[in-house]
């Protein structure tokens, strides 16, 4: 497996397993975090998967970064060096791990999903289709307990994130920024499009994991009709909508991380 | 028969008064901070007091202003910002063991240096853990603290308490010497990360050359600086974990430290980490105070947090 380091912190390094974001490099940043707390057990305090990266955090008064690194080459030079290639096996378990969430796309709840249905070029049903037929990783968690960023979306399919964020987006609402779509754990400010939303509770901090979705894992979106969302216990809006989004739309910046840079920046002035 | 929960009755909150312990482990995956008290020195010095353990939940209080009745006899220590502490009117001495009995009313004013003060009992107050196994308030994510929903502490607030089990109770101080003093010029000391190269040469000589000044926008998230504009090749890269103390640099060029509530992936540049020592030291200075940066190895700054975190975990 093909691996540097970066020392990041007093107690942290950080892993590169890549250049550029790439949904080939989630299962091998799943494997490496998984194999490394189950080697380190107890001397790894946090790990931190994103994009392209592992974030170790380690305990200074148990390891220095010599006996730290010493440890984790030997863990990582183990691993099959495949970035993507998952084997016969894995795809199994892979396949058997698919977390299927059930999601109401619809207007009343998507407050975006006309207008990306017809910025594509598709009906609303089309559109829906295309979104839901494929699987999505989860590259990273992050700007919000729980909030996933899952890739890819269909280039078709993607729009840029809005130029004024919402000042509220009802838990569970499912958007579109760029190539990535992501499920918006609790009530927050955001500024991605969106197409619908979940009944599952994706944070909850009485429940073990709180977190419904974790990077490594592949989401299936099933389309479900309103019966069966509020069958399942979801809502229609309860919550005015607040700032519409504005027709002009930002331009140019590179996809993922833009995305952010907003939605925390509202976070912390909107919150 | 159960007895009734008791403790230290809040009648005046203050600014903002946070149930704060070493903070959480494990759980930055799920998106979730770390949190924990900010100034590790002064909050560890209120336990240790006490012969808590390191780690023991204690009251973080930003600016002071704070009153509460104990409804029990119990040992106390206030530490940190230098505040007028008094009991029933009486001036009492920081950085020392208190001794309360029940229908005490002890109050803090404002401080007159400095910007925290920690308040901890014997015995530790009996908030559950929760996420990441702390009880660290996280304001923002509304998870832990007092109640689980990561709300600052309210006038009617009961922090639960056991009674005093020691007879006569115990009384320690911190030796004078030993106690910081906060209007002394601040120097902050850096690890140098590996995107320090984004930064071009001139830039890197002005960051650890010129004087920052702490902005009023600061809070547990990052403290903001105002100062001279740092140039960066490149405004944002792929999103990654952050480190406790990073030095990021948005394309304003003013860098912001990340602290304890920080988000837990981002993709801005970053200079470094500031150490967690100079971060103690940082969660005492109120904004306006000036600051500068110095580059220090990491095996000297693991030395030093090191010895601090042996002493204080060494239990009395």
């Amino acid at each position: 497996m093909q691996w540097r380091y970066d020392i990041s912190g007093i107690d942290t390094v950080t892993l590169h397993f890549g250049q550029r974001i790439d949904a080939a490099l989630v299962a091998p940043i799943h494997r490496a975090a998984i194999a490394l707390k189950s080697s380190l057990g107890a001397r790894l305090l946090d790990a931190v998967p994103s994009y392209t990266t592992l974030l170790l955090r380690y305990d200074v008064l148990q390891d220095d970064l010599a006996s730290l690194m010493r440890q984790v080459s030997e863990v990582l030079n183990q691993l099959p060096d495949a970035t993507g290639g998952l084997d016969a096996r894995e795809r199994r378990d892979a396949e058997s791990e698919i977390i299927d969430v059930p999601v109401f796309y619809h207007p009343s709840v998507g407050p975006d999903l006309k207008r990306l249905a017809q910025r594509a070029g598709f009906s609303v049903d089309e559109f829906v289709y295309r979104h839901s037929e494929r699987l999505y990783q989860v590259f990273a968690i992050g700007f919000a307990p729980g909030f996933a960023y899952l890739g890819e979306v269909a280039e078709e399919l993607s729009a840029p994130r809005l130029a004024n964020p919402r000042a509220k987006v009802p838990a569970g609402t499912l958007g579109i920024a760029d190539t990535q779509t992501a499920l918006y754990p609790i009530v927050s400010p955001g500024g991605w499009n969106l197409i619908g939303r979940t009944p599952l509770a994706l944070f909850d901090q009485s429940r073990t994991p709180p977190s419904l979705l974790e990077a490594g894992q592949t989401v299936r979106f099933r389309p479900i009709a309103q019966d069966e969302y509020l069958e399942l216990g979801g809502r229609l809006d309860d919550l005015p909508w607040g700032m519409e989004p504005s027709p002009d739309i930002q331009q140019g910046a590179p996809a993922e991380t833009r995305g952010k840079d907003c939605d925390s920046r509202h976070a912390r002035f909107m919150d | 028969m159960t007895h009734a929960t008791l403790g230290l009755w809040i009648e005046k909150p203050g600014f903002l008064s946070l149930i704060q312990d070493a903070g959480r482990c494990g759980v930055m995956h799920l998106g979730l901070a770390t949190g924990g008290a900010m100034d590790r020195h002064a909050w560890a010095w209120a336990n240790y007091l006490l012969g808590n353990c390191f780690g023991a939940a204690a009251l973080e209080i930003t600016f002071g202003q704070v009153e509460f009745v104990s409804q029990l006899s119990a040992n106390i220590a206030i530490t940190g910002a230098q505040v007028a502490v008094t009991v029933n009117g009486v001036p009492q001495p920081l950085w020392a063991t208190l001794s309360l009995k029940a229908g005490d009313r002890v109050a803090l004013g404002a401080p007159r240096a400095g910007l925290r003060s920690y308040l901890a009992v014997a015995g530790g107050f009996s908030v559950a853990a929760g996420l990441g196994n702390s009880c660290a308030t996280l304001h923002r994510e509304k998870t832990g603290g007092l109640h689980g929903d990561g709300q600052p502490l309210k006038a009617g607030d009961l922090l639960p308490c056991e009674p005093r089990s020691q007879n006569p109770p115990l009384q320690r101080q911190v030796p004078v010497d030993w106690r910081p003093d906060y209007h002394e010029a601040l120097i902050l000391d850096v690890i140098i990360g590996a995107q320090a190269e984004r930064f071009p040469s001139r830039s890197l000589e002005c960051f650890f050359t010129q004087p920052y000044t702490l902005s009023p926008q600061s809070d547990r998230m990052g403290a903001r600086l105002d100062g001279p504009a740092l140039e960066v090749f490149g405004e944002r890269l792929i999103s990654e974990g952050i480190s406790l103390g990073a030095v990021q640099v948005p394309a304003n060029g003013l860098p912001i430290i990340l602290l304890n509530d920080r988000q837990t992936i981002g993709g801005y540049p970053k200079l470094g980490a500031v150490t967690p020592r100079s971060l103690d030291a940082l969660a005492q200075r109120q904004p306006g105070c000036q600051l500068q940066f110095r580059a220090v190895a990491l095996h000297e700054a693991q030395r030093r947090e090191k010895v601090f975190l042996s002493f204080f975990k060494k239990i009395l």
